[in-house]
């Protein structure tokens, strides 16, 4: 083993831990990458912590507490390239649901005491607080995208993760078309790509996981869900879930919703 | 030491754990005064946000509370509001609702056992190290873990959050070749549990005998998974009927959430005492009736009939991965394709209830619905909530007979201790930064 191998931290803010666990669901290009990095920090793998400089931290979770956004800033600080893993790091995730809510109504339902409870009245993603220099979608991340991403960092390249839609990802699999073919509902078409049409290739329609594609064109997919019998306040819903904080989903939620 | 001294121990970011908690035990003049397991992680409110949405999507949602059990909340779920809805799915689709739990089953037990609790018995900091010195071991262990996400992506599309589930059913059948495949991979799997259990024989376990009420699900005729009565055993050895049960929709009536100062997570107690809910659980409300087979396997491995040392919670993971395999091979032998992917479940108002087997434990999922199938309350109890008291109960004895350790080894003993428990942090936020205090 070098010294000289890139070190990799892994850290943990609001989430589910399923973005990191895709990590360790690489099961055979696991021990290998292992092989490649020093695992510097990663307290769901190992008990072993070293301090800063990392050379590539991965971020999942969203800032939902006064004490995250104080650790953000200091893992911004030790890293040389921070890069977020996942919807909630991305756009908040599902717990940014309650952005929209009265807060303190929200606590009383779960907890008898709420001011016991540190939690800010919204959940965010991480580019709201510090420099991000690459978001990876998807709740959760998808195994291929997260190993390129990993790699390509650690060569000092551009990972190749493509920002169109889940509708190429049909044609290029060859799956029929949900919408077409059996009128399903279907978000494909302003989601970015990433999962390989899964929800297609199961019969069932994109529901957004992977947040906006680029410049999602939602003005006109709107009819089209309504023509497969959707009502506004459902499409609106549908738009307000995994990544309902991310802006093009959260106006075309807003819109819908008119 | 001094002669009057107060010994902090702390762990402010518990490794290898899923979540964020923080251990602390305080021990003044030779005496444990107090053990908090803080969970720190912020609480994301689920039960507050799915009021108002439609019956069918905790199928999707509830996922999310948790990356490494997913398939528990979507079946427990999937089964509550099918339960509200007076739907119930049998035949060949509770068959592969029972196949995708077996697959995470599978994959949860072979995480927790080759990555997160393997390391402690070995002292090493974990499976990389180990891997180092023992790559055959590590490589079987990503094995397994891999046939139960096999089995997770063929029936669920993906093994973090699966798009396949729905209520009624599945969005879409597996075919053939698919399954022909995964009876494949679980002839492999087969004897690498086989090989896991033998291997569990062979670790040295930490002497610690705990006496606490236990609460599992027992179904009629199998190692409890997917159904069963929720079944609490009052933890006595000498109790001449150590058994009583209750009915799902009571479980409110015996079980009690309660909310600990220093944790984000709701603490629950069953008739007024504190539990242990999991794979000791099950094993003593139901190993009876695994197969002779695997009973004889598992007494090969050191467990015996009333396993009360958390340590070996570990044997009895290894023998539940194997069980898990061997009725994941029992259900596609079986297997014939129901004739569509799911039955309706027209929404009605009503209040259903459903209690699974979650790898760490009783999984537990109340609706209120109404007419249109808006969601007008939802309760979820997860399985660490359940044993967070029970944990802390365990703590105290484990760190009074160890006082003589030095501060170190102590501490790292406890870490050893919490992970017996395989606490799901994500879970019960819905846990731990270890300190054990001296001042």
């Amino acid at each position: 083993m070098s010294a000289s191998r890139p070190r990799l931290a892994v850290w943990k803010f609001s989430s589910c831990d399923g973005c990191q666990l895709t990590l360790l669901d690489c099961e055979e290009d696991l021990l290998p990458l292992a092989d490649q990095v020093e695992i510097a920090y990663f307290l769901e793998a190992s008990r072993d912590t070293g301090p800063g400089p990392y050379d590539l931290s991965l971020v999942e979770g969203s800032i939902a507490t006064r004490t995250d956004i104080e650790r953000i800033r200091e893992i911004r600080a030790q890293s040389r390239v921070l890069v977020t893993i996942g919807a909630c790091a991305t756009a908040g995730g599902v717990q940014a649901l309650r952005n929209a809510r009265d807060f303190d109504k929200l606590r009383s339902v779960v907890y008898a005491r709420p001011e016991y409870i540190d939690a800010l009245a919204t959940s965010t993603p991480i580019a709201q607080h510090v420099p991000v220099d690459f978001e990876l979608r998807g709740c959760p991340v998808d195994k291929r995208q997260l190993l390129e991403v990993v790699t390509a960092f650690l060569a000092g390249r551009k990972p190749d993760v493509p920002d169109h839609s889940v509708c190429f990802e049909c044609k290029r699999r060859g799956v029929t078309c949900v919408t077409v073919a059996h009128g399903t509902p279907c978000l494909g078409p302003v989601t970015q790509a990433g999962c390989g049409a899964l929800c297609p290739a199961f019969g069932r329609g994109c529901f957004g996981c992977f947040g906006p594609k680029a410049d999602p064109n939602t003005r006109a997919l709107l009819p089209l869900l309504r023509a497969d019998g959707v009502a506004d306040e459902d499409v609106a819903r549908l738009y307000r879930t995994f990544n309902a904080e991310a802006p093009a989903f959260a106006e075309a939620a807003e819109e819908a919703g008119r | 030491m001094t002669h009057r001294s107060t010994r902090l121990l702390s762990v402010g970011s518990l490794a290898r754990v899923e979540g964020e908690g923080a251990m602390h035990v305080q021990v003044r003049d030779g005496e444990v005064e107090s053990v908090r397991l803080s969970i720190y992680e912020p609480p994301r409110f689920f039960e507050a946000l799915l009021r108002g949405r439609r019956y069918d999507e905790p199928v999707d949602i509830t996922a999310r509370i948790c990356g490494i059990c997913p398939v528990a909340y979507q079946m427990t779920a999937c089964q509550a509001i099918e339960d509200a809805c007076g739907v119930t799915v049998d035949g060949q689709l509770a068959a592969l609702r029972r196949l995708l739990y077996c697959g995470e089953w599978i994959e949860s037990h072979s995480l927790h056992i080759y990555l997160l609790h393997a390391p402690d018995f070995l002292g090493l900091p974990d499976a990389l190290a180990l891997a180092r010195t023992d790559r055959e071991l590590v490589e079987r262990g990503l094995r397994l873990k891999q046939a139960g996400n096999q089995i997770m992506e063929v029936l669920g599309g993906r093994a973090v959050h699966p798009v396949n589930v729905r209520l009624g059913g599945f969005h879409r059948l597996p075919d053939r070749s698919e399954l022909d495949r995964l009876a494949a991979l679980l002839r492999t799997a087969r004897r690498d549990a086989e090989e896991t259990v033998a291997w569990t024989a062979e670790l040295d376990y930490p002497d610690l005998h705990v006496q606490h009420a236990l609460l599992a699900l027992r179904p009629p005729d199998s190692y409890p998974l997917d159904s069963g009565t929720p079944t609490l055993h009052s933890g006595y050895p000498s109790a001449v009927a150590p058994l009583t049960a209750f009915l799902v929709a009571e479980f409110e009536r015996h079980v009690v959430e309660a909310q600990a100062p220093h944790s984000t997570a709701l603490q629950a107690t069953v008739d007024g005492r504190h539990y242990l809910t999991g794979p000791l659980a099950r094993w003593r409300i139901a190993a009876e009736l695994l197969p002779a087979e695997l009973r004889q396997m598992a007494a090969l491995a050191g467990v015996g009939g009333t396993c009360d040392n958390p340590f070996r919670s570990i044997a009895v993971r290894a023998i539940e991965v194997l069980w898990a395999v061997r009725e994941a091979q029992r259900l596609l032998e079986e297997y014939e394709s129901p004739p569509r992917p799911a039955v309706p479940v027209p929404p009605r108002a009503g209040i259903g209830h459903a209690a699974t087997e979650a790898p760490r434990g009783l999984l537990y999922h109340r609706y209120e619905l109404g007419s249109d199938g808006t969601i007008v309350s939802a309760d979820i109890v997860p399985p660490t909530s359940q044993n967070q008291a029970a944990i802390e109960a365990d703590l105290r004895d484990f760190v009074q007979q160890r006082l003589h350790l030095e501060d170190t080894e102590l501490t790292r003993q406890c870490e050893q201790a919490i992970r017996n428990y395989d606490p799901c942090i994500s879970c019960a936020t819905h846990f731990l930064d270890l300190t054990v205090e001296g001042r």
